[in-house]
């Protein structure tokens, strides 16, 4: 795929400190849409810190975001979202004790009536809800009064995606979708990051898992103590480079053949 | 019937159901009769249940507020110090007790809403700072531990008197405060279930962080719902020195574990995210039964805290029952829509 000519969201020169504490160093990254992008990396290697500013958690302590090749700043999540970033966190970030309708439009409730007695609109909110997820590919789901917790991971996360692709996101971050999930519920979210791809919008996918990342990424960053240690686009590197480097640069195969060794003396 | 064992009150009305059973085949029919026991635990329901659905609110919000054990007799306090000791007009001291419920919320709420202090540790301090407060500035001003009041015009009528509902029931019974018990139930049925603020509460309690995330103001809806149960408990205290013609700075604490019961009893989930306002009616009505029902039976007096107690337990057991019916329905195939 061809990169369109201006990235929908681009980060420059961004760092991130908490006190005396760098996490992040000079990090740099373009999203294009209609593209996924694979965020790679080792635990406490600052993923997480890097989707917290892009969802508006936390401010950037210099460097600037732009979206559209304008500069923007986010103070809160509710900003963030405005400018259309969703974030989607491994649980779904949706509650189990409430309905499949309730939860789908926490924050934004259809309404219906008029003046100061409105009503929230259950029938409405369920109806959009099961469609929307239908539309994913989830069939299972027909009714908007099942409670959220009834529902598996792949399709909590299923319903979350669809949240975010329903209030018009642009920018669709998803943090590790596919680390709590099997084998078939993985490949299920899988499907719909690549559903959510043709619909024009930009993935930022965060993953340990190298293989579900080839299957669905155009673009790889790979964040080594709190620095962008590659930056690289689909088949410009083998899987076991990426492996590499994702355990922090050291040799996997020597860390392997060390592990053999050990074993072997036992 | 399947769909309402899914819903939050089922345990409530199962509950309910019961306890009528059980005092009406031990203490006989007079009980639900308006010459006999109706009034008598509709109106301590009625004190208790303008409490408990604002507790309850916040307990489905994630949080507890056990100052309200405080709030009612310095509600009643206040009120009687004002209109009675001072002899100001009654109407300032229930502008002054209602505000003085707004202040307690908003510092409850704040302090919760600020420090990462859990809100059973932050209300736990004011409870006794209030206690301690109203002890010490009742008697600072009044020399005395109670203090009379006499309260004329409109207020008596409309807070602490008497009614007969059009002659249904005999007079001097049917406190006035069951007529607000129900129109503040209403009011909470239509804001929690119906408008969409009621689903923030939900969410809150639900995951605090998505909450956030969806853009919910959560800590202005957190310190609103303090703001609402120390109002609501100050309310209560108010129309009791108001009925009473007298307050006293002891009493109410029962308020804290008793509007708990109800709460929960009532179907709402201990950590959040899952009740109604319903089941905390009834919850309610149930607690004020065995509380008052044990008066028209042959038993010991003694014995209507075992019953309350059994009855918690077995609620809180059916209400996980219930949630989990709720949690694992999958709909059939070709049955109609809910």
């Amino acid at each position: 795929m061809t990169s369109p000519i201006q990235p929908i969201l681009a980060l420059k020169g961004i760092n991130k400190s908490f006190g005396p504490i760098d996490v992040l160093h000079d990090i740099s990254l373009e999203v294009f849409p209609g593209e996924v992008l694979c965020l790679l990396g080792d635990n406490g290697a600052g993923k997480s810190t890097l989707i917290k500013l892009l969802s508006g958690v936390f401010p950037v302590t210099s460097g600037t975001i732009e979206m559209d090749g304008r500069p923007v700043s986010f103070a809160s999540p509710r900003e963030a979202s405005n400018h259309g970033i969703a974030t989607v966190h491994q649980f779904g970030g949706t509650f189990p004790l409430m309905s499949i309708g309730r939860s789908f439009f926490v924050g934004q409730e259809p309404v219906k009536g008029f003046g100061p007695f409105k009503v929230y609109d259950r029938k409405r909110a369920n109806e959009i809800a099961v469609k929307a997820v239908r539309d994913l590919g989830i069939t299972r789901i027909d009714d908007g009064d099942r409670l959220v917790g009834g529902l598996s991971g792949g399709e909590r996360q299923a319903l979350a995606i669809a949240r975010a692709v329903h209030f018009g996101a642009s920018v669709l971050i998803l943090d590790e979708p596919t680390a709590a999930l099997g084998v078939k519920e993985a490949a299920h979210v899988l499907k719909i990051v690549l559903q959510a791809r043709q619909r024009g919008i930009a993935v930022i996918f965060i993953t340990h898992n190298v293989v579900h990342a080839l299957t669905v990424g155009d673009h790889f960053a790979v964040l080594i103590r709190g620095a962008k240690a590659a930056d690289f686009r689909k088949g410009e590197k083998s899987r076991e480079e990426i492996t590499d480097l994702m355990a922090g640069g050291e040799h996997m195969a020597a860390l392997e053949a060390e592990i053999e060794g050990i074993s072997a003396t036992h | 019937m399947g769909n309402l064992f899914r819903r939050p009150e089922a345990g409530a009305l199962l509950g309910l159901v019961a306890v009528l059973v059980f005092f009406t085949i031990f203490g006989g029919i007079n009980f639900l009769q308006v010459n006999g026991g109706l009034s008598s635990w509709l109106n301590v329901a009625s004190g208790l249940g303008i409490i408990a659905i604002p507790v309850g609110l916040l307990m489905i919000a994630g949080e507890l507020d056990i100052s309200v054990g405080a709030m009612v007799p310095a509600g009643a306090m206040l009120t009687a110090v004002i209109g009675g000791h001072y002899g100001l007009p009654i109407w300032l001291g229930i502008a002054a007790t209602l505000a003085f419920g707004v202040l307690v919320g908003l510092v409850n709420g704040l302090m919760v809403v600020r420090t990462a202090v859990p809100s059973l540790i932050v209300t736990l301090g004011s409870l006794f700072a209030i206690q301690g407060m109203l002890l010490g500035l009742t008697v600072l001003v009044t020399k005395s531990t109670s203090v009379a009041l006499k309260t004329e015009g409109l207020a008596k009528p409309m807070f602490g008197d008497f009614i007969t509902l059009g002659g249904i029931f005999p007079e001097g019974q049917l406190q006035v405060t069951v007529v607000w018990w129900v129109l503040f139930t209403v009011c909470y049925v239509y804001i929690v279930h119906y408008s969409p603020y009621g689903n923030w509460i939900f969410a809150l309690g639900g995951d605090k962080v998505s909450a956030r995330n969806a853009g919910i103001p959560t800590s202005r809806v957190t310190i609103t719902l303090f703001v609402l149960s120390a109002v609501s408990a100050a309310f209560v205290g108010m129309c009791q020195a108001i009925l009473f013609n007298t307050a006293q700075v002891g009493g109410g604490q029962s308020f804290i574990f008793n509007s708990i019961i109800a709460v929960v009893v009532g179907g709402v989930l201990l950590t959040g995210g899952f009740g109604s306002v319903i089941g905390i009616f009834f919850g309610t009505i149930t607690f004020a039964i065995v509380n008052q029902g044990i008066y028209y039976t042959n038993f010991d007096r003694n014995w209507s805290s075992l019953i309350i107690g059994v009855l918690l337990l077995i609620a809180v057991l059916m209400n996980n029952t219930f949630r989990q019916l709720a949690l694992t329905y999958k709909p059939k195939k070709a049955k109609g829509a809910l």
